[in-house]
C-alpha cells in the first residue's frame, strides 16, 4: 500500500492506495464521492472526467499514486457555499440533462474549457467535449448551455441552433 | 381547453440539480455494508458443450466468498418466453454468455480468481445466420424450445425449430392482388444487431434476508417486472420481494424485463445473505447483455398505374440471437406495424423471430420499427421511382387517411393523428420543392430524403399503472409512480400535470424519485412510450380524488355543499365567495374547527389506468386490435455526400410528430434532438461485427462509434403536430421512441437522391458508401 496527499476540491486529504488503484477509484471508493462516475474503465467515455491541477484528465486512465502533491476537482467542488455555478444552472436552463450519468464529466470537461477560454468559439466547445459520450441528449442543448455560460449565447455558428431556439418558449407547432 | 397553468410549459426538470451536482445517486453509486463484488467468466465459444469446470482453485483464493456455475441453476427465466438461464447449463449458446460467476470482498479479488477457474468446452456446430437458421437440419439453439412456458395464445414457438415465433398478418388477398398490379417491386434489406449504449452500464444489487426475503437495488426500467418474475422464477410470494430503483443512467429498452438481478439473487443466496453488487463492465454490457435484434427484411409492393399500392408483402426474419424471452415481442409489433403507415388493401407479412448462436436481442427505443422502416421506407422509394412520381407525392396519395383500415383491420380515424401533416411538415421544413443547393466543393453531392414512421406501445392487452398523491402538511403533494424515469423526463410531466389537476404551485409538487415495491404503486414496465400517457391519466384520476376528498372536508367546515367549493392556488372557497375559504394546508391532514374538533384526516389520493379494448391477434390472420394508441412522423432530410471518400454530412434534418399535445416543449424537443441523434447512430456507424466463428469483434468505444459532439447535422428542425389523441392526457400521445424511427430511411433515400445509388444495408458507413461509388463507377466503365 501507498500513501497519498493530494487536495480534492481545495480540502487536504490522505489516503492509503495499493499500487493498481485508480484516481477514479480513489475519489469514489477511498474518498466517496461518488458524483465522479465510471461509464467505461478504458478511457474511452469521458464520465469519469475530473481535473488534475486544472487540467481534464480521465480518472479511470490514472494511478492513484501519480498524482501525490496534485489538486483535483471533481464535480461536488463545482458549487460553491450550496449554489450552484452559472454553468451548472445553464445546464438546467438548456435542457442539457437528461438521465444525467455523463453530466458530471460533461460539466468537468466544459468548466476546463472555461477556465483556459473564457470566451469559447462553437468549434473549441465542440472540441472540449468531442470525449464526452452521452446518449441521451444529441449533445445541442450541452453546447448550447456551455455558451450560455460562457457568456456567449446569441451568437451564430454550426450545430443545432432550431433546438436551443426551441428550448424556452412554446413547441413549434405553430411553426 | 381551459387556459393551463403549467401543462404544456418548458418547465425544467426537478432532478436536474441533482444530476449537476454529483448529488444523484445511481445503483453504479451505492454500497451496503458488507456487500461482495462479481466478476464473471464468459465463453469464448458461439456454440460448445460445457465438459467441465474446475472452481477450486478460485474457491481456495483469500476473499473469495462464492463461485458459482450454471449446473445447480435450474431456472429458466423470461418475460414472454421462459428461454433464458442465469448462468450457462451443459451448453453455451453465444460468444460472450456468463458462464461463472464469482463473488469476493473485493473486485479485484473477483478478478484474480477468475484466471484461476478451468472450463472445458467442446465446441460444436453453430448456426449464425438466421435464415440458414429456419432451413431443416440446422443446428438447433433450443432443442427443448417445444417444453418452454410462454404467453399461450400470443407467441407460437415451433418445437424442433430455431423460430421462437412466427406473427402472421393477412389482409384481403396478397396474390391476386400483386399478381393483377401495373408495377411490383421485390427488394431485400438488412439491420445489423446494435447496442444501447447507456451512459450507467446494467448493476444490481441483491441481499437474502433469513425468511428467503429479498431486497434488489437495480438500474432498471420495470421494478415491478423485475418483482414479478423474480417471484415466477424462484417461487417466492411477490411481497417477499423488494425492488428498489434509484437514479437509472439511461436506458433505451435495454433495462426493461430482467437483466442482471436474478444472477445477484443467487450469488447473495450462496453467499449466506451478504448483499452482492454485480456491474456491468462496458464490454460485458456489449458482449453479454442483450442487443437491439438484426434483421433481414424482403418487402413485395404491388401498385396500380396511378401509383396507388394494391398490395404489400413482408418477410422479416429477426436475428433473436441465443435467446428470445423479449425478442418474440419486437416480431409480433413488426407484423402489425408491419405494412409502414399506409392503406394497404392486400397484405401478408410473415414476421420470424429466430434463435441464432449470437448475442440476444431485446427491447430498443422503436422496438423494431426502425429495423422495419429501413425496408419499408427505402422500397417506397424505389417504387415512386418506378411510377415516375415523387417520393413524398407517392407517400402522400397511399397515407392512412380517415375511413381507411389498418393491417390488423383497426379503422383509422381523426384522433389518430395525421400522418399526411408530418410528411408536409417536414418536407417543408427542408424546402423539399427546390433542388438542393450547390455542394460545398466540386467532388461533393447533394440530395433531399424523405421517410415515415409510426408507432403504437407493445404491449400486453393489460398493460395498467396506478399513481398516489399524499398531500403534505404544507399542502404541496408527493406523487409516488413505479414508472421510471430514466432520462425522458415523464417525472417532469406528471409534475406538471399534478399541480395542474390539483392547483397548487409547481414547486410544491413533487414525484418521488426513488421507486420502491415496497410503497410505489404498480406500473407494468417503463417501456413503449406510455408512461406519459398511461402515468398521465392516472395523475389526473389521483388529483380528482385528492380534490374530492378537500372539497368534502371544506364543504363541511364551511357548512356548504361539496359542490358549492372551488379549488384554486392551494385553496378551496366558496363559489361566489372566494373570501370564505380554508387553504389547502388546513386540509391536507383534516380539518380542526375553532373548538378542536376535528374531521377528514390526511388526503391521500389514487389514481389508475389500463389499457381498453386490446385483443390478442387472430393467429392465423393477425387481426385485432394491438394499439392503444398509434403515433405518426416524418422526417425530411438533406445529405452532402463527398465522392473521394464517401463521408457524409447532414446539412438538415427536420422531424415532424403528431404528438397530440406537447406536455413541456421544452424536455420533447431534447427528447427529439437526442433520438435523431440516436438514429444517426443507427444510420452512419453502429452495427455488430462477428468473425465467422461467431466471436464479437467491436464491444468497446474505439471499435464500436456512437455519435459524439462532433458529429451533429449542421440544422435541426423539431415540429408538432398537435391533433388530440381521443383519452390521452389533454389530448397527448408518446413521442419517445419515434424520433429514431426512419433516421436511417430518410438518410438511405436521400442518398440515392445524391449518389443515384440504392442502399440496402445498414450501417451507412463512409467506407460502405465509397466502396459502392466505385463498384458503380467501375461498372459504368
Amino acid at each position: 500500500m501507498h500513501t497519498v496527499s493530494l487536495r480534492i476540491n481545495g480540502n487536504p486529504h490522505t489516503i492509503q492506495v495499493a499500487s493498481t488503484t485508480t484516481l477514479l477509484d480513489a475519489i469514489r471508493d477511498h474518498l466517496h464521492l461518488t458524483g465522479t462516475k465510471e461509464g467505461c474503465g478504458i478511457g474511452e467515455c469521458g464520465a469519469c472526467t475530473v481535473l488534475l491541477d486544472g487540467a481534464p484528465v480521465t480518472a479511470c486512465l490514472i494511478l492513484a499514486v501519480e498524482v501525490e502533491g496534485a489538486s483535483i476537482e471533481t464535480i461536488e467542488g463545482e458549487a460553491q457555499s450550496g449554489q450552484l455555478s452559472d454553468l451548472q444552472q445553464a445546464f438546467i436552463d438548456a435542457g442539457a440533462v437528461q438521465c444525467g450519468f455523463c453530466t458530471p464529466g460533461m460539466i468537468m470537461s466544459a468548466r476546463a474549457l472555461l477556465n483556459a477560454n473564457p470566451n469559447p468559439t462553437d468549434e473549441e466547445i465542440v472540441e472540449a467535449i468531442a470525449g464526452n459520450l452521452c446518449r441521451c441528449t444529441g449533445y445541442s442543448a450541452i453546447i448550447d448551455a456551455i455558451k450560455v455560460a460562457a457568456g456567449a449565447d446569441g451568437r451564430e455558428g454550426p450545430g443545432l441552433r432550431e433546438a436551443a431556439a426551441h428550448t424556452e418558449g412554446k413547441a413549434a407547432a405553430d411553426a | 381547453m381551459p387556459d393551463l397553468k403549467y401543462v404544456g410549459k418548458g418547465v425544467s426538470r426537478e432532478d436536474a440539480v441533482d444530476k449537476v451536482s454529483g448529488a444523484a445517486r445511481y445503483t453504479h453509486d451505492l454500497a451496503i455494508p458488507g456487500m461482495l463484488h462479481t466478476a464473471i467468466i464468459r465463453s469464448p465459444h458461439a456454440s460448445a458443450r460445457i465438459v467441465s469446470i474446475q472452481t477450486e482453485g478460485a474457491e481456495a483464493l483469500p476473499g473469495v466468498r462464492v463461485v458459482l456455475t450454471g449446473a445447480g441453476l435450474c431456472y429458466r427465466l423470461g418475460l414472454y418466453m421462459q428461454d433464458k438461464c442465469i448462468l450457462a447449463r451443459d451448453v453455451v449458446r453465444y460468444q460472450g454468455e456468463a458462464v461463472v460467476a464469482v463473488a469476493a470482498d473485493t473486485l479485484d479479488i473477483a478478478r484474480a480468481a477468475c484466471e484461476l477457474v478451468d472450463v472445458e468446452y467442446e465446441p460444436i456446430d453453430a448456426v449464425l445466420d438466421p435464415r440458414e437458421a429456419m432451413i431443416e437440419g440446422a443446428h438447433l439453439v433450443h432443442p427443448d424450445l417445444g417444453l418452454y412456458e410462454h404467453m399461450e395464445g400470443v407467441f407460437f414457438p415451433k418445437a424442433g425449430t430455431n423460430v421462437a415465433h412466427h406473427q402472421k398478418i393477412r389482409k384481403g388477398s396478397f396474390d391476386e392482388a400483386f399478381g393483377q398490379a401495373d408495377v411490383r417491386l421485390t427488394e431485400s434489406f438488412y439491420n445489423p444487431p446494435v447496442q444501447h449504449v447507456p451512459m450507467e452500464t446494467h448493476a444490481t444489487i441483491a441481499q437474502v434476508s433469513p425468511g428467503n426475503r429479498v431486497e434488489i437495488w437495480t438500474s432498471s426500467q420495470s421494478p415491478y417486472t423485475v418483482r414479478h418474475l423474480m417471484s415466477a422464477a424462484f417461487g417466492l410470494p411477490h411481497a417477499s420481494i423488494r425492488v428498489h430503483v434509484p437514479y437509472v443512467g439511461g436506458g433505451f429498452g435495454g433495462k426493461a424485463g430482467l437483466g442482471l438481478e436474478p444472477l445477484a439473487y443467487v450469488l447473495s443466496r450462496a453467499a449466506g445473505g451478504r448483499p452482492v453488487k454485480v456491474v456491468a463492465t462496458r464490454e460485458e454490457e456489449f458482449n453479454t447483455l442483450p442487443s437491439r435484434q438484426g434483421l433481414h427484411s424482403t418487402i413485395e409492393i404491388g401498385c396500380s398505374k396511378d401509383g396507388k399500392i394494391r398490395a404489400l408483402k413482408s418477410t422479416y426474419v429477426w436475428d433473436a440471437g441465443a435467446y428470445a424471452d423479449y425478442g418474440v415481442n419486437i416480431g409480433r409489433a413488426a407484423a402489425y406495424s408491419g405494412g409502414g403507415p399506409y392503406s394497404i388493401p392486400n397484405c401478408w407479412i410473415d414476421s420470424y423471430v429466430v434463435y441464432t448462436n449470437k448475442i440476444f436481442g431485446t427491447a430498443f427505443r422503436g422496438f423494431g420499427h426502425l429495423e422495419i422502416l429501413w425496408g419499408i421506407e427505402r422500397a417506397i422509394d424505389m417504387m415512386a421511382r418506378k411510377l415516375e412520381l415523387d417520393p413524398a407525392e407517392f407517400r402522400r396519395l397511399n397515407l392512412l387517411t380517415e375511413g381507411d383500415t389498418t393491417i390488423t383491420g383497426e379503422a383509422f380515424t381523426s384522433g389518430h393523428g395525421s400522418p399526411v401533416g408530418c410528411l408536409d411538415a417536414a418536407a417543408e421544413a427542408i424546402d423539399w420543392e427546390s433542388p438542393s443547393t450547390a455542394p460545398s466543393e466540386p467532388h461533393k453531392v447533394r440530395g433531399k430524403g424523405v421517410a415515415m414512421l409510426h408507432k403504437a406501445p407493445a404491449m400486453p392487452t393489460y398493460t395498467s399503472c396506478g399513481v398516489v398523491i399524499k398531500l403534505d402538511e404544507d399542502g404541496g403533494a408527493d406523487v409516488l409512480v413505479s414508472g421510471v424515469d430514466y432520462g425522458q423526463g415523464t417525472y417532469t410531466v406528471l409534475r406538471q400535470i399534478a399541480a395542474e389537476e390539483l392547483k397548487i404551485p409547481i414547486e410544491r409538487a413533487h414525484v418521488t424519485w426513488e421507486c420502491d415495491t415496497a410503497f410505489s404503486p404498480y406500473d407494468w414496465q417503463t417501456v413503449a412510450s406510455r408512461f406519459a400517457y398511461m402515468g398521465g391519466n392516472a395523475v389526473i384520476q389521483a388529483a380528482a380524488d385528492c380534490l374530492r376528498q378537500i372539497r368534502e372536508v371544506a364543504a363541511q367546515a364551511l357548512d356548504v355543499s361539496p359542490d358549492d367549493i372551488v379549488c384554486e392556488d392551494a385553496v378551496a372557497y366558496v363559489r361566489g365567495k372566494p373570501e370564505t375559504r380554508i387553504p389547502y394546508e388546513k386540509l391536507a391532514l383534516g380539518y380542526t374547527f375553532p373548538n378542536g374538533n376535528s374531521i377528514g384526516g390526511p388526503v391521500i389520493g389514487h389514481g389508475r389506468f389500463i389499457a381498453t379494448g386490446l385483443t390478442h391477434l387472430d393467429s392465423e390472420t393477425g387481426q385485432g386490435l394491438p394499439a392503444q394508441y398509434w403515433t405518426y412522423g416524418a422526417h425530411a432530410v438533406e445529405v452532402e455526400v463527398d465522392t473521394e471518400t464517401g463521408e457524409i454530412e447532414i446539412l438538415k434534418i427536420a422531424t415532424a410528430l403528431d404528438a397530440g399535445k406537447v406536455l413541456n416543449p421544452k424536455l420533447v424537443v431534447g427528447q427529439v434532438v437526442g433520438g435523431v441523434v440516436q438514429g444517426l447512430g443507427s444510420a452512419l456507424w453502429e452495427g455488430f461485427r462477428f468473425d465467422e466463428s461467431g466471436r464479437f469483434l467491436n464491444p468497446s468505444f474505439t471499435d464500436y462509434k456512437i455519435p459524439t459532439a462532433k458529429d451533429l447535422p449542421r440544422e435541426a428542425k423539431q415540429i408538432f403536430l398537435e391533433t388530440p389523441q381521443p383519452g390521452g392526457p389533454y389530448g397527448a400521445r408518446g413521442v419517445a421512441e419515434h424520433p429514431m424511427i426512419s433516421v436511417p430511411s430518410a438518410i438511405g433515400n436521400a442518398l440515392y437522391a445524391a449518389l443515384g445509388i440504392e442502399f440496402s444495408q445498414l450501417p451507412l458507413t463512409y467506407e460502405r458508401i465509397l466502396l459502392r461509388i466505385l463498384e458503380e463507377r467501375e461498372a459504368g466503365e
